[in-house]
Parts: C-alpha cells; sequence; structure tokens
C-alpha cells in the first residue's frame, strides 16, 4: 500500500465544469435562434444549419488528423462554430458555401493558428466575412417571412431599398419577422438563449451591455437627422447586434480576461458598429466591429492587468 | 465548493498513546530545533526535546514519556529532509516536572511563556506564536481577530474547537485584550456554522469589546488577507504583514490553547485533527498526540473502507499530499484526509479557452491563465509583471478551471523559478 500513494500538488478537487459542457451549453442556448429561423425562413433553413455544423466536425477531425494532433471533436466547439455560422448566414445561402465557410472557420482560422484557445479571431465570424467579400450575391440574397424578397430593416432605414413607411414595427424586430440571417432576426430567442447561459454562468454580461448601450448611445446621438434624435430602438433591435454582442463577442479565446478589458472591448465593438453602420457603405457593421476588436485582444489584455489585492496603482 | 463538512457533527474522540512518536524538529515557519535529547534517554511529558536560539523558531516537546529510539533526518512530511525524534512510549504518561502553571507579570514575559510553550499558528501555516504576537513599536495593533472561518472543505476541526471549547477560547481572547491592549476583538466564522456562531455569541453577548462576525462561506475567506478585508476592510498590501494594517490574527485553536496553558503550563502536545475523506470508514475528529503516526490515527477511527490512493495532511485545496502512512500528526495538522482511486484521480489537462473564470475567482486579482502561459513558456521576466509573488496558492483558479489546468502548480513552479535565479545572482 505504501508505495501506491499518489503525490501531487493541491488543490486536490476539482469543480465538475468541463469545456465539453461548456460547449454544450452554447449549442444549447443556440437552440431558440435556430428554431426562429426555421419558424421565420421555413424548411429549408434546416439543411443550411446541419451541413455547416457536419462540415465544421468534418473540417475539424480531418484537421486534426493532418496536424497530427488528438481528436478534438468531442469537445463541441466545433458543432458550436457550424451552428453559429448557420445562424450567421441569409437563409437563401447554397449549401455548399455553407459547407466551405465551415471548412474555412475550422481550418484556416482555428487549426492552423493551434486549434481551441489560441485563434485570434473568432472563427465564425471570420468566416462569415470571408464568405461576404467572396460570394457578395449569395451572401446578401435576403428573404422577408412571407414575401419572395426584400432588403433586411438596416438597409431600410438607410432610405437606400425602400421607402419611409415600410419599415418594421419594434414589435416585428423584437419577434423576428424580418429579413436576416437564420438566426439574427428573433430578438426574443437570442435573448432566450442569452438568459440560459448567463444562469449557467456561461458567458458574462460586461460586453454585451456595453456593446449594445454604446451603440443604443451613438446611433441616439447620431443616428438622426439633428442630434439626439437617432432611432436607437430600432438599431438595437435590427441586424446582427443581438446574437453578436451575446454570443459571438463573448468568445472567450478573442475576448479579453478582466472585467475591465471586457468593458473595453463591449464599448470599442458598439462605437465600431455605429460608425460603420452609420457613415460607411455597409449596412451592417456588426461583424467587422468584433473582429477589429478581436484583433486588439491581446493589446487590450496587455494593458489591464488588475493591480493585486491591496496593492498600489503603479504612478506613471 | 461544496462544503462536505461530513464531520460537523462528530464529537472529539480522544486517541490513546500510540506505540511509538515521530517528531521532526520543524514544525513551524523558521529556524529548524536541534534535537536536546539522545538516544536511549529517557523522556517524559511535555519535555523540551528540540530547541533553537533563533529568535523566528519554537520549542518543539515531548508528547509522551518514554526512551528516545531514534533521532536521525527523515523525509518531513512536506518533503524535505528533516532531524527527527522517535521516541517508544512506556505508556505510563508521566508528566515532566517542568510542567507547571506559568506566571507573568509584563508583556515580556508572556511572551516568553508563549514562546516556550511551543506554539505556532494553528490555522495551518506554523508562523511561530511569540513572534506574530510582538508586531514591531512602529506599527501599533488595533485589533485582534480570532479566525474560525475554517473555509477548507471537511475540515471541522476549528468547528469541534469552538463547540468544545468555547470557555477557553474566550479567556484566552481576553488574555490577549490584557497583553496586546487592542481595543477591539473580532471572531469571525463562516454562516456554514451557525451553532459557533449562536455559542460565541451568546457569551460574547455582554462584552462590547469582543464581537463575532457571520462570514460568507466562501473559499478562501479563512486566508489571513481575506478575513481582515472581510471583517475590517483594511487591505494587506502585498509583501506586508497583518500589522501593517494594524491587525493580528489568531486562529481560535491558538487562543484556546494560551488559556489552557496559562493553567496547567502542559506545552503544545495534542491537536484536534479531522480525519475524513471517501477512503475512511468512520470520519471523525480525534485528539491525537503530536508525533503519531497517520497510520495509528487512521486505524483508530476503524481503518480504510477501499484502498487510500491520496492522502492528504490539511484540506483538499490547500493540504499536503503524503507518501507514506508513516508521517507524523505536526503541530499545525488539522486534518487528514485518505481519498479512493476516484478521488484521487489527477483529471487531464486540455487547452486554456481563456473562459476567464480562474480571473473571477483569484482572490488577489492576478491572471492565473497568463501566469501559467509565462511559466510554461519560460517567460521569467513576465512573472514580475503580472505579480506572481503575490499569489497565496489557495487553488481556486486550478479549482474552477474547466480545462482542468494546473494553474496553482505552474505558479508554485515559477516562484520557485524566480527564487532559485534570484539565488544565482540574477534580478
Amino acid at each position: 500500500m505504501e508505495n501506491s500513494l499518489l503525490v501531487t500538488s493541491s488543490p486536490h478537487i476539482r469543480s465538475k465544469d468541463t469545456t465539453s459542457r461548456i460547449m454544450l451549453d452554447v449549442v444549447i442556448a443556440l437552440l431558440p435562434a435556430a428554431v426562429s429561423g426555421v419558424w421565420f425562413f421555413g424548411a429549408r433553413t434546416i439543411p443550411v444549419i446541419l451541413v455547416a455544423v457536419l462540415a465544421a466536425v468534418a473540417s475539424e477531425a480531418i484537421a486534426c488528423k493532418a496536424l497530427g494532433k488528438e481528436l478534438t471533436i468531442g469537445d463541441f466547439s466545433a458543432v458550436v462554430t457550424g451552428m453559429l455560422l448557420a445562424l450567421n448566414l441569409p437563409p437563401t445561402i447554397p449549401l455548399w458555401i455553407a459547407a466551405v465557410g465551415s471548412a474555412l472557420a475550422i481550418v484556416l482560422v482555428k487549426q492552423l493558428f493551434g486549434g481551441l484557445g489560441q485563434n485570434f479571431m473568432n472563427p465564425a465570424l471570420t468566416a462569415r466575412v470571408i464568405l461576404l467579400v467572396s460570394w457578395p450575391v449569395q451572401m446578401t440574397n435576403w428573404i422577408i417571412p412571407d414575401a419572395v424578397s426584400s432588403a433586411t430593416p438596416l438597409a431600410m432605414i438607410r432610405g437606400k431599398e425602400a421607402v419611409e413607411g415600410s419599415l418594421p414595427s419594434y414589435l416585428d424586430l423584437f419577434l423576428g419577422k424580418v429579413g436576416g440571417s437564420i438566426g439574427e432576426t428573433s430578438v426574443l430567442a437570442i435573448l432566450l438563449g442569452a438568459a440560459y447561459l448567463v444562469y449557467r454562468r456561461v458567458i458574462t454580461l460586461e460586453i454585451p451591455l456595453t456593446f449594445i448601450g454604446t451603440l443604443a448611445l451613438f446611433t441616439w446621438i447620431f443616428g438622426g437627422n439633428a442630434l439626439f434624435t437617432g432611432d436607437y430602438l430600432y438599431h438595437m433591435l435590427s441586424g446582427g447586434l443581438m446574437l453578436s454582442a451575446f454570443f459571438m463577442a463573448t468568445d472567450y479565446t478573442t475576448s479579453p480576461i478582466t472585467f475591465k478589458g471586457r468593458v473595453i472591448m463591449g464599448i470599442g465593438c458598439g462605437l465600431l458598429t455605429g460608425i460603420i453602420r452609420l457613415y460607411t457603405n455597409y449596412p451592417e457593421g456588426v461583424s467587422f466591429a468584433i473582429l477589429l476588436m478581436n484583433i486588439l485582444t491581446p493589446l487590450i489584455d496587455r494593458y489591464t492587468v488588475p493591480v493585486s489585492f491591496g496593492g498600489e496603482k503603479k504612478v506613471a | 465548493m461544496p462544503h462536505y463538512k461530513n464531520t460537523a457533527g462528530c464529537s472529539t474522540v480522544k486517541m490513546g498513546v500510540p506505540e511509538k512518536v515521530v517528531i521532526p524538529m520543524v514544525q513551524h515557519i523558521g529556524a529548524p530545533c536541534e534535537p536536546v535529547v539522545k538516544k536511549g534517554d529517557n523522556v517524559k511529558v511535555g519535555q523540551v526535546i528540540g530547541s533553537s536560539d533563533k529568535y523566528v523558531s519554537s520549542p518543539i516537546h515531548s508528547s509522551v514519556s518514554g526512551v528516545v529510539s531514534d533521532i536521525s533526518p527523515r523525509l518531513y512530511p512536506g518533503g524535505v529532509s528533516v532531524m527527527t525524534v522517535e521516541i517508544k512510549t512506556d505508556g505510563k504518561q508521566e508528566i515532566h516536572e517542568s510542567v507547571t502553571p506559568p506566571k507573568y507579570s509584563s508583556k515580556k514575559e508572556f511572551l516568553e511563556i508563549i514562546r516556550q510553550s511551543g506554539l505556532v499558528g494553528l490555522g495551518g501555516a506554523g508562523f511561530p506564536a511569540h513572534v506574530k504576537l510582538s508586531p514591531p513599536p512602529d506599527k501599533p495593533v488595533d485589533t485582534l481577530i480570532i479566525n474560525g472561518a475554517e473555509c477548507e472543505p471537511f475540515i471541522t476541526s476549528d468547528y469541534r474547537h469552538i463547540i468544545e471549547n468555547s470557555d477557553s477560547i474566550i479567556d484566552g481572547i481576553k488574555m490577549l485584550i490584557d497583553v496586546l491592549e487592542v481595543k477591539h476583538v473580532w471572531i469571525g466564522i463562516e454562516d456554514n456554522k451557525p451553532e459557533a456562531i449562536k455559542l460565541l455569541s451568546g457569551i460574547t453577548d455582554e462584552d462590547s469589546t469582543i464581537d463575532v462576525v457571520k462570514l460568507k462561506s466562501r473559499y478562501p475567506q479563512g486566508a489571513e488577507k481575506m478575513l481582515i478585508y472581510s471583517i475590517t476592510g483594511r487591505k494587506v498590501p502585498p509583501g506586508k504583514l497583518p500589522a501593517d494594517v494594524g491587525v493580528i490574527v489568531m486562529n481560535v485553536n491558538s487562543v484556546s490553547f494560551i488559556s489552557q496553558h496559562m493553567k496547567t503550563g502542559m506545552p503544545l502536545i495534542k491537536k484536534i485533527v479531522t480525519v475524513d475523506g471517501s477512503a475512511v470508514k468512520n470520519p471523525s475528529n480525534v485528539e491525537v498526540l503530536i508525533g503519531t503516526p497517520l497510520e495509528d490515527v487512521f486505524n483508530f477511527t476503524g481503518g480504510f473502507k477501499s484502498e487510500p490512493r491520496k492522502v492528504l495532511m490539511g484540506g483538499p485545496m490547500m493540504g499536503i499530499a503524503q507518501f507514506s502512512l508513516q508521517a507524523p500528526v505536526l503541530k499545525h495538522t488539522n486534518a487528514l484526509l485518505a481519498f479512493d482511486e476516484a478521488d484521487a484521480k489527477v483529471p487531464p489537462e486540455s487547452p486554456c479557452i481563456r473562459c476567464g473564470k480562474c480571473v473571477s475567482a483569484c482572490p488577489m486579482n492576478l491572471l492565473p491563465l497568463s501566469l501559467n502561459f509565462n511559466v510554461l513558456k519560460g517567460n521569467m521576466d513576465e512573472l514580475h509583471n503580472l505579480h506572481i509573488n503575490d499569489c497565496i496558492e489557495c487553488g481556486s483558479c486550478s479549482y474552477v478551471c474547466p480545462s482542468k489546468r494546473h494553474l496553482v502548480q505552474s505558479i508554485r513552479l515559477g516562484k520557485a523559478q524566480l527564487r532559485q535565479a534570484a539565488a544565482k545572482g540574477g534580478k
């Protein structure tokens, strides 16, 4: 018996949390948004979601094999990436584009940079942007429920494709009965999933709240014909904001690790989104805003090393 | 974090005299003691068997009567080799003539008595009590905090001590108030021990200098710096001591020992330890003579129900894993835990996903994931920027990590490497 005693450094107990359980929680939290996509845009969205998820998992398996790494599909992180990408694609997207997007996200953005925890940009968002610039037509072919094709609410408010008066109501925006990507239109469904993530302590609210709050403030001040007349509520409920704020900007790997860092990330995302939405040729800027802040994350982390308990701030 | 206070209802059982006791000459932070007995000497209970001239040290006494059967270096429960006195007991427990109730008329005399009693911080660190009670004159102390938080899972020995020895705890506190001239005394107890809070609040009701504070049960609440902050709102700066913010912290066991020692003169020779863990048949609280081999303590409680694969001295968060059941109970041992195969297993590490749970868990506001990364990469300079030496090694980061990374373990390694580099004349 003497020699059978195991000697290790403390602590000797560990919590029950695991990486795969966290990823599974994210998958569960994305289900309401996925269901809302199927509900509003029809059964055609089901194969898009399935293909994106399967392609992501298959890419992960092949990449692990090719790079001689341990097979990591059991941690569900590839499922999350595939699902997030699918929910950010138009309902009419050709299936092969969805598959290419998943492969890009997993192989190019994630595995080639070292796999889980090592990528410096959000895989699903990066893939979405690559698809957007590669196949701009297919990536902006919107439909709205009960109609053949249409513009998104953000394109409409810019007055380019529709006349005033045909803007969707706040209620339609909240429920998701508007044009947009599969999983981004229903604020209700997204908030349900987000509430689950907060309840499970998978995400904290620093980034989503500062992101949404900053954008609301920015569009209220600068979004109207005069200062302080912008329709901030419309901006908050439209586009990819809610899905991205709760599910993409909070991505662990590509967001800062401290409270202060996360607040900076959220404010930065909100400002950049507002600037892109109001002053550029793109109606939507959420993806670009988050990717830019992803790139800044290591820098933010570097400058937000907290003062130790009881320590004093260094005088510069 | 689950509390696993399975033994809270187990009254302390007194264990008898083992066949032999094994007493290392280091049971405290500070200079080691030299044995003052020889092989073959007869010794009695309470007799000094090891002492040192150094100020930061604490003498060591025999816990039994018998014959010194061996003096040789042995591996200490902490993993280093230490001169150790082994005594074959005769079972008579004759008390040494030096054991008489002490008398004091000044603070200096009081502190000398404390020093000779062999008292060290019984909460776990083992810092010599007479040193702790003598803050430098430029650091006036106005507050005494009695630590009854007992925040580590499984351990209930302090709790039992409060329930069973509340009077001597209060007596000890009153002695310290007189000697230290502190203005206020707080007794901090976590709210998962309502009976202890009720009991001590009842006794101290009339006394306006002593207050019982109900603390949130949240590990590491009992860590000195956290305890001081929770109770007084004062923050002990990195690298400083409680006295720097006018506070002295004593464990409940230590204060009750002081009052008992002043009555009987018996030095520190016994300890209450919690015996628990998944491999233990009958979890219990046992009063054990210092130097008793762990195996004897486990056997006294009824032995194991399954093969122990990991045996800890101390709690599961900061306790030290033992390589042998022949290791002895020390002055500051508060628990002996034995775990079966399933609990002993170390889960495999997976990549860090940067979830930041370790950052939220760290009571010192450090970034365990960044420290881990830089230790593994050998970026020694970066470790200072990340305040590695402020880590109190509570283990909270490793506990919460979903990727089961060995965070605090790597931080310990990093600290050791920095110490080594400094010793070699580096930075």
